[in-house]
């Protein structure tokens, strides 16, 4: 078999249905044996969306997806959606076509170092010398990505070996002696898990991102429950609790909700399942790790203690150790919380909540709210980056769906190409993609992918015309010091829309907003919603 | 603090670099390294000598576990462990002085490997606090190049990097 082949039996093996690329010489190859291989191909505009449609696509499947790319620019431009989705714990496999192998060292066309540029941002990475170590490469590769804390893995094949022929076969498991993620809570560890939970007046758990990773949320549910502990969210954690849930506080951080971050610091005991401290989380970890007792759960040994000093570490799966713990708990009561919790309603019932409209401007925290209520309840929404995204990180309630973004790059261009990625693998499913204006112009060329390949992803537009976010923190940090923040010149996006025959709205009155989310959810085809927003909205 | 690392990984090429990508890309302090095959031939061993805190060392620890080339890695405390580094040292050395230095060599177990009219190389194979203390003493004959191959080191006893603990 061609080398070129079983790259697509490997994956195909793998379970993989969908692929997101774009090709050139160094990959074509791979390309041809993708005719007739059953993988359904779908052809980004940029390099950097296949990653991000990857991504989405991982996310909300909970297994590796793939993203391919040429060699070259081609490879060099999927770095960015590497880099977000290692950030971001996302289980990838990144394929690059490489210029072959005799030439390689010699900066020939097309030529780029690709193994050496992602180092710092996969998991892994191989690049290919022989032919026959496809299969075990993509064995490991998939292996690798997909389990212990997940990550993107790199393949880079240069063109001769795909060329070769090879006797195909796959290999059934994986020996990496340099890889062995552990999986249960050391028992000794959940023992005094217990007696911190009894022995709290004022216990709060901090949901991550992990815990989607290996789908605990049924069990952080019942934790909370069982316990009567508060739960919070870092930004990936958002939506491991339904949002209303009433022990469900909201998000924490710099750009979080102000009862979720009293609930952290005022707590006796500080239980983080998933989530790793991030600087944006937790802004002065040294204060917090004296004044409440942490347990810390991740699947990554190295998160713990790396931002903050845990006195009860414990590595393992989330959803393993979560049971581990509620087994221990079996019978069991755990109450004595009510004062703590009652505290907490009442900080939260205080929180106001803003509803002023200026004028000509669509109140966007309103607006998402307003969104939520008419949201199938596995809707999956993708917030870029921006003020959009805490608008919609804070505002938009999650049910039994997703809210996605990033968290640990804040990549601008992140939600068309992620919503591409979350339909293709859940094409009766709701998906919308929550941008900004700056935004939107970082990936407004995947319009042209979603009608090729029939993708009805909704995308709403807050427009402010200002990177709205960077225009705060210049109006507060440096006295109103503009600078490169205003974004004239942008296009009438939903004429944009209209080019590529892509149903578009424009609203600016709240009176409008009702009909517009009724238009953009019963709408066949993609949607472009577009929300004028005042440059004063505030992002809190 | 410095502290010796014994590193067991993967055989094959990227695997230094990878190990000393994430010395820098994290600014971990590197003050040696070095690199050999193993009794298995599809090991390498790299020892690393780094600089820093406890908390510097355990991230160091379990940041090279992260990568899946790294086969198992232990922290040898100092009391626990035999070290070696090899140096070669080129000195100005003339008729007047060479009995100086022939002495020095004697007494500091080091040898005389090479000799011309102006110079004498000199090697020995101890701990890097021994060796600075040789060129110390060898600095005032005047020193052409110092080349030395960063600390090696094992554990004392019977124990292996592979013992169960
Ligand atoms: C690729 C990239 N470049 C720059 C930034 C820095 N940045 C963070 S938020 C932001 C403004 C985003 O503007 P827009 O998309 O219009 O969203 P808004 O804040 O106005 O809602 C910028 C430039 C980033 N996060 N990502
Ligand atoms: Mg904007």
């Amino acid at each position: 078999m061609k080398a070129a082949q079983a790259m697509t039996e490997c994956l195909k093996r793998e379970g993989v249905k969908d692929i997101f690329g774009y090709p050139g010489a160094a990959i074509c190859p791979f390309y041809d044996a993708l005719v007739g291989s059953g993988i359904r191909h779908i052809l980004v505009r940029e390099e950097q969306n296949a990653a991000h449609a990857a991504s989405g696509y991982a996310r909300v499947t909970g297994k590796p997806a793939v993203c391919v790319a040429t060699s070259g620019p081609g490879a060099t431009n999927l770095i960015t959606g590497i880099a977000t989705a290692y950030s971001d714990s996302v289980p990838m496999v990144a394929i690059t076509g490489q210029v072959v192998s005799e030439l390689l060292g010699r900066d020939v066309f097309q030529e780029a170092d690709i193994t050496g540029a992602v180092e710092p941002f996969v998991k892994h990475s191989y690049l290919v010398k022989n032919a026959e170590d496809i299969p075990r490469i993509f064995k490991e590769a998939f292996y690798i990505a997909g389990t212990g804390r997940p990550g993107p893995v790199l393949i880079d094949v240069p063109m001769d070996v795909q060329n070769k022929e090879i006797e195909f076969s796959y290999p059934e498991s994986v020996s990496i002696r340099g890889y062995k993620p552990s999986v249960k809570g050391h028992p000794l560890q959940i023992k005094r898990v217990i007696s911190a939970i009894k022995e709290a007046k004022k216990p709060i758990i901090c949901a991550g991102g992990g815990l989607f990773a290996t789908g605990a949320r049924e069990e952080l549910r019942r934790l909370a429950e069982t316990c009567h502990i508060p739960v919070i969210t870092t930004m990936m954690g958002i939506g491991a609790i339904p949002t209303a849930h009433p022990l469900h506080y909201g998000m924490l951080g710099t750009h979080g909700r102000r009862v979720a971050n009293t609930a952290v610091n005022e707590s006796d005991l500080l239980i983080l399942i998933g989530a790793r401290v991030g600087d944006r989380a937790v802004t002065a970890p040294g204060t917090l790790q004296q004044r409440t007792k942490i347990i810390h759960i991740d699947i990554d040994p190295a998160e713990i203690g790396k931002n903050m000093e845990a006195q009860i570490p414990l590595v393992g799966d989330a959803r393993i150790i979560l049971n581990q713990i509620l087994d221990a708990f079996e019978g069991d009561s755990c109450g004595g919380h009510e004062e703590w919790i009652e505290t907490l309603n009442a900080l939260k019932a205080k929180e106001p909540v803003q509803e002023s409209y200026p004028d000509g401007s669509i109140n966007p925290k309103a607006f998402l709210r307003k969104l939520s209520a008419h949201t199938e309840e596995d809707c999956v929404v993708v917030a870029d980056v921006g003020q959009n995204q805490i608008w919609t990180a804070n505002y938009f309630e999650v049910k039994k769906g997703r809210l996605l973004t990033t968290g640990g790059m804040g990549t601008m261009g992140y939600s068309v190409g992620a919503a591409e990625g979350v339909k293709t693998a859940l094409p009766d499913t709701q998906v919308i993609a929550v941008c900004g204006d700056g935004s939107f112009q970082m990936q407004m060329m995947e319009l042209g992918t979603i009608c090729q390949h029939h993708i009805p992803v909704k995308i709403i537009v807050m427009k402010n015309n200002r990177l709205g976010m960077v225009r705060e923190l210049q109006k507060n940090m440096y006295h109103e010091n503009y600078s490169g923040v205003d974004l004239t010149g942008s296009p009438d996006f939903v004429k944009i829309a209209q080019a590529y025959g892509i149903e578009s709205m424009r609203i600016s009155r709240a009176e409008e907003e009702e009909k517009a989310v009724q238009t953009l959810l019963q709408s066949a085809g993609p949607f472009l919603l577009e929300c004028d927003v005042s440059p004063e909205e505030s992002t809190l | 603090m410095k502290r010796t690392i014994s590193i067991l990984v993967e055989n094959h090429p990227g695997v230094l670099s990878r190990i000393s990508g994430l010395f820098s890309r994290r600014s971990f302090n590197i003050e040696s390294l070095a690199v050999g095959v193993t009794e298995d031939s599809t090991m390498s061993r790299i020892t690393i000598v780094v600089d820093g805190s406890d908390y510097t060392v355990e991230q160091v620890e379990k940041q090279l576990n992260k990568l899946i080339d790294v086969i198992k890695l232990k922290t040898l405390e100092p009391d626990e462990l035999i070290s070696r580094e090899l140096m070669l040292v080129k000195v100005a050395a003339g008729a007047d002085n060479r009995g100086d230095i022939i002495n020095i060599a004697k007494v500091m177990d080091a040898k005389i490997c090479d000799i011309t009219r102006t110079t004498m190389t000199i090697e020995a194979s101890e701990t890097t606090e021994k060796l600075d203390n040789m060129l110390e003493i060898l600095r005032p004959y005047g020193i052409r190049e110092v080349v030395r191959t960063g600390t090696i080191a094992t554990q004392k006893g019977s124990d292996t990097i592979n013992t169960k603990k």
